[in-house]
């Protein structure tokens, strides 16, 4: 009996392994319907599986199989030439035979269903008359670049020599599968004579995650091991252990690559679902696939298998546009589809582009305003590409109608998941009327990788060197080398650029960061990259880089999103794995999408040379006749200068306000908040400086806007008025910096506190 | 035989659990253990048990009981479940006895309703009673993060 098991599950293996040859060759047979090896090897396929399904006794297999059989031997022998319909019943038979295979799987019977519908329409192919035309004339569906080959019925340039190992394994098979019957229990044996086959075995994947384990182990025990070498003195020993380190280190490169595999694997069923969804679609689809051969470990190849079929079917169903509408745009009818994977430091990149129809970007941030997931003001100012990311939020789909391939909003926000999930990256590029690129970056293994030891409240905790960019140290001596704050954010400024921080103690709710007084003098600053953003992660104390081995949490731990695992550390103790997106996520670095732009325009202003800020200078409050009255703040707080008529100011509670790009924009005065006592003076407009946070937007009135400069500013010690930072020399004058953000804060309290619908903030 | 059942014991609080011996990996004395931050309070936090990585419940906290004294050392319980295995730190490790099963009673209604989840019956040994605790749903965590 058991043996009888073992016989059927190798005949699963193998039939399952052929059946995915069988996808991909019955598609490249369309495209080259004269090659008479890939007919072969299609017939040997079904073939087997009907010889053997008919000796295990699986009636409705055989059944199925066997009306296949006598089609492809007439397509073989030339009796018939390939058509489109044949291809797709053939295709259907391939299904059909998967479906049965599952069914045998899981119930050791082949399911109730005969497939009569299918038997009868591969009987109906087979009587009908030999067609005359030429294959594929005028049809769809995905086609080779090549030129077609010549009818399968027209005689072969080389019949002898393609026709001859063609022929030879298929009479091989039926005399294992005759013999077999025979026998009663023989054991099926090997049945393709590839060369490849010989020189390797199949592994139960089971042992090799084992053997990972294992070797995991070692590399914690080397590192133990390493670690106490370094405080002695034998050199007998020190010699010993650096072999072990050299030895480990091989070892684990070889287990990690047998664990890769080609990601030409998982393309293998991309020629057939293009084909399929582009003769369901009426397109005309070629598929290029590069770098098929590109590693990645088995867990990854399995995790972004999905993802990646979403993104291919995404493309064909509404990237790629119909045929007759590509002529009209001057592209050829047939649309590309191109795979590209490659390896790029130490990652993987895969690139999916199409040169279809693109995305609108002035679509998408219409769909996104009707929605209401950002305000009409917000989208404007939002870059094309930050624009293109949208379509990663859930329920966002740019589909002008719901098809069943896809356009139901769900899933590109899945497909983003996924890839994260794994460590990866995905970006959207698109140009209308070009085309789309998604690109997506993924880690070559999970399994071991190198990492930061952090320690923080006494405890270390592995930072993944991926996201890893530089440590800064912050003395806190010189001028500017320190930790500034910006209406309660910290930030530091990295060579010109405003890098957010994020306090790990804080966020890890072991302390809170008491403010701007509560900073300790000197901290560590870890930059990282989360999610295209880069912030500032401010640690006790940073110890070392090691080789890690990624343990995942246990059940009573999982949601926690700060941590991404756990791993045992060289001195045997447990170190919890941050994980960065996470953190950059629950600290709200990267947490919403206006969030994120804001943050990106208030970078934008701040990239000067090095010491150096872009500061405007405006006067108000003070007599314009006579100096004085300058003010500054830096570039990157301004969201927008802008100028209205005094009459089109008006009077709200008390309070004025404009009209402004179909909201209400509240405007304050600087003079009034500043207690100056000295009105603007009354001109025809007035100077506005709009100040946005969220999807808030307060207008600040000013006097006169003087200039934009770029200068080293030296903050002098506070004029000892509220809302003034202090005073600087800019332009070689004395300009009272501005604390815009505190300013506002204290006028407007309501300002953070309104609820961030567009327009809200008119209900105060 | 048949109606015989062996169970590890310990003390925990002034209670006097029992749990299955099959279910029980190994007891193991005090371990180093790292802090989870933000995980729930129940959870002690991670050991290293020869290079696996255990979670570590202290029963106290995760059963409502006031929480041990200061230098008071656990010990490590370790039971199997189907997600691996957990630790669970309890005061005091008493013998493994084997217990008929006529002696086994359900939980009084009047137990409070945590207890009565965790708590599959009560053995009414000689001197004192012996609960016998449902390892499978006393390693569940309902919700984690919720520390501050």
């Amino acid at each position: 009996m058991s043996e009888m098991d073992e016989i059927v599950r190798e005949f699963l293996v193998e039939s399952t392994e052929g059946l995915d040859q069988l996808d991909r060759n019955l598609v490249l047979l369309e495209q080259n319907p004269g090659d008479k090896s890939l007919m072969a090897a299609i017939f040997r396929c079904i073939h087997t599986v009907k010889g053997t399904s008919g000796f295990l006794g699986y009636s409705k297999l055989e059944g199925v199989t066997h009306v296949g059989e006598s089609l492809l031997s007439d397509l073989r022998d030339g009796k018939k030439a390939l058509t489109p319909k044949i291809t797709s019943a053939l295709l259907q038979l391939v299904d059909a035979v998967r479906r049965i295979l599952t069914a045998i799987e899981a119930t050791a019977a082949d399911g109730q269903d005969d497939y009569p519908e299918l038997i009868a329409l591969l009987t109906r192919l087979q009587k009908e008359e030999p067609s005359k035309t030429t294959p594929l004339s005028g049809g769809g569906g995905a086609r080779g670049g090549t030129p077609q080959a010549p009818p399968a019925a027209t005689p072969d340039p080389q019949p002898s020599v393609s026709a001859a190992p063609a022929s030879t394994p298929a009479v091989g098979v039926q005399v294992v599968s005759a013999e077999a019957s025979e026998v009663g229990a023989g054991e099926p044996r090997e049945r393709r004579g590839d060369s490849v086959s010989e020189s390797s075995i199949r592994v139960d994947v089971g042992l090799l995650d084992k053997l990972m384990n294992l070797v995991g182990e070692l590399v914690l025990a080397r590192n133990q091991i390493l670690q106490f070498t370094a405080g002695q003195e034998d050199g007998a020993f020190n010699a010993t252990s650096q072999r072990l380190n050299l030895i480990t280190t091989e070892l684990q490169e070889g287990v990690m690559k047998s664990r890769m595999q080609p990601i030409g694997n998982i393309w293998g069923k991309f020629p057939r679902v293009v084909r399929d969804l582009a003769l369901a679609c009426s397109k005309q689809v070629r598929l290029e696939l590069e770098g098929k051969e590109t590693e990645l470990d088995k867990t990854i190849i399995e995790a972004i298998k999905d993802p990646l079929t979403h993104i291919v079917r995404n493309s064909v169903d509404h990237g790629i546009e119909p045929p007759a509408t590509r002529l009209a745009s001057g592209k050829p009818a047939e649309g590309c589809l191109r795979l590209r994977a490659y390896h790029e430091g130490g990652q993987v990149n895969i690139e999916i582009s199409d040169d279809g129809a693109g995305i609108d970007p002035e679509r998408i941030r219409q769909k996104a305003i009707d929605r209401g997931i950002v305000t009409a003001e917000r989208a404007t100012r939002m870059s094309d590409r930050e624009v293109f990311n949208l379509v990663f939020l859930p329920g966002f789909s740019t589909a002008a109608k719901v098809t069943n391939v896809s356009g139901r909003g769900v899933g590109m926000d899945v497909v983003k998941t996924n890839i994260e999930k794994i460590g990866g990256t995905v970006d959207i590029q698109s140009k209308p009327g070009e085309g789309t690129t998604l690109k997506i970056k993924i880690p070559l293994t999970l399994a071991i990788i190198p990492a930061l030891i952090v320690t923080t409240g006494g405890e270390r905790y592995a930072i993944p060197q991926v996201s890893l960019l530089e440590l800064v140290r912050v003395g806190g001596d010189r001028e500017g080398d320190q930790v500034e704050w910006i209406r309660g954010v910290p930030v530091y400024r990295l060579r010109g650029q405003l890098l957010p921080l994020v306090y790990l103690s804080q966020q890890l709710g072991l302390e809170q960061v008491a403010g701007l007084d509560g900073l300790p003098a000197a901290r560590n600053i870890v930059v990282l990259q989360a999610d295209e953003r880069q912030f500032g992660l401010v640690v006790d104390g940073i110890s070392d880089t090691e080789e890690i081995v990624v343990k995942p949490l246990s059940k009573q731990l999982k949601g926690i999103p700060a941590f991404a695992g756990a791993t045992t550390l060289g001195d045997g103790k447990v170190a919890l794995i941050l994980d960065v997106l996470g953190l950059a996520q629950r600290s709200g670095v990267v947490s919403e999408v206006h969030d994120r732009s804001l943050g990106e325009s208030v970078l934008q202003g701040q990239r000067v040379e090095e010491g150096k800020q872009t500061m405007l200078v405006f006067q108000a409050g003070a007599d314009p006749a006579a100096e004085g009255g300058r003010m500054a703040v830096p570039l990157g707080l301004v969201a927008r200068l802008e100028e209205f008529p005094r009459d089109k100011v008006e009077g709200s509670v008390g309070r004025s306000v404009v009209q402004y790009r179909g909201q209400i924009l509240h405007l304050i005065s600087l003079s009034e908040l500043l207690g100056t006592g000295v009105r603007e003076v009354e001109r025809d407009t007035v100077q506005v400086i709009v100040y946005s946070e969220g999807d808030r937007s307060v207008g600040v009135m000013v006097d006169r806007i003087l200039d934009i400069v770029e200068e080293q500013v030296t903050l002098e010690a506070g004029a000892g008025r509220s809302g003034l930072l202090g005073s600087a020399i800019i332009q070689n004058r004395v300009t009272d910096l501005v604390d815009l953000p505190g300013l506002i804060r204290a006028a407007r309290p309501d300002f953070i506190e309104a609820p961030a619908l567009a327009g809200a903030g008119a209900a105060a | 035989m048949s109606d015989n059942r062996q169970l590890c014991t310990f003390y925990l609080h002034d209670l006097f659990f029992g749990v299955d011996v099959v279910e029980v990996q190994e007891v193991i004395r005090a371990q180093k253990t790292t802090r989870v931050p933000l995980a729930a309070p129940a959870v002690n936090g991670l050991i290293n048990l020869r290079g696996q990585i255990v979670t570590a419940l202290d029963l106290r906290i995760q059963l409502g009981l006031p929480p041990r004294a200061d230098g008071e050392v656990p010990m490590n319980v370790v039971v199997r479940t189907p997600e691996g295995p957990v630790s669970l730190l309890v005061d005091r490790i008493g013998d493994v006895i084997e217990i008929s099963e006529d002696l086994f009673a359900p939980l009084p209604e009047t137990v409070d309703e945590r207890m009565r989840e965790v708590v599959d019956g009560v053995y009414k040994i000689k001197d004192r009673l012996l609960l016998a605790l449902k390892t499978d749903v006393v390693t569940q965590i309902s919700d984690t993060g919720a520390a501050a």
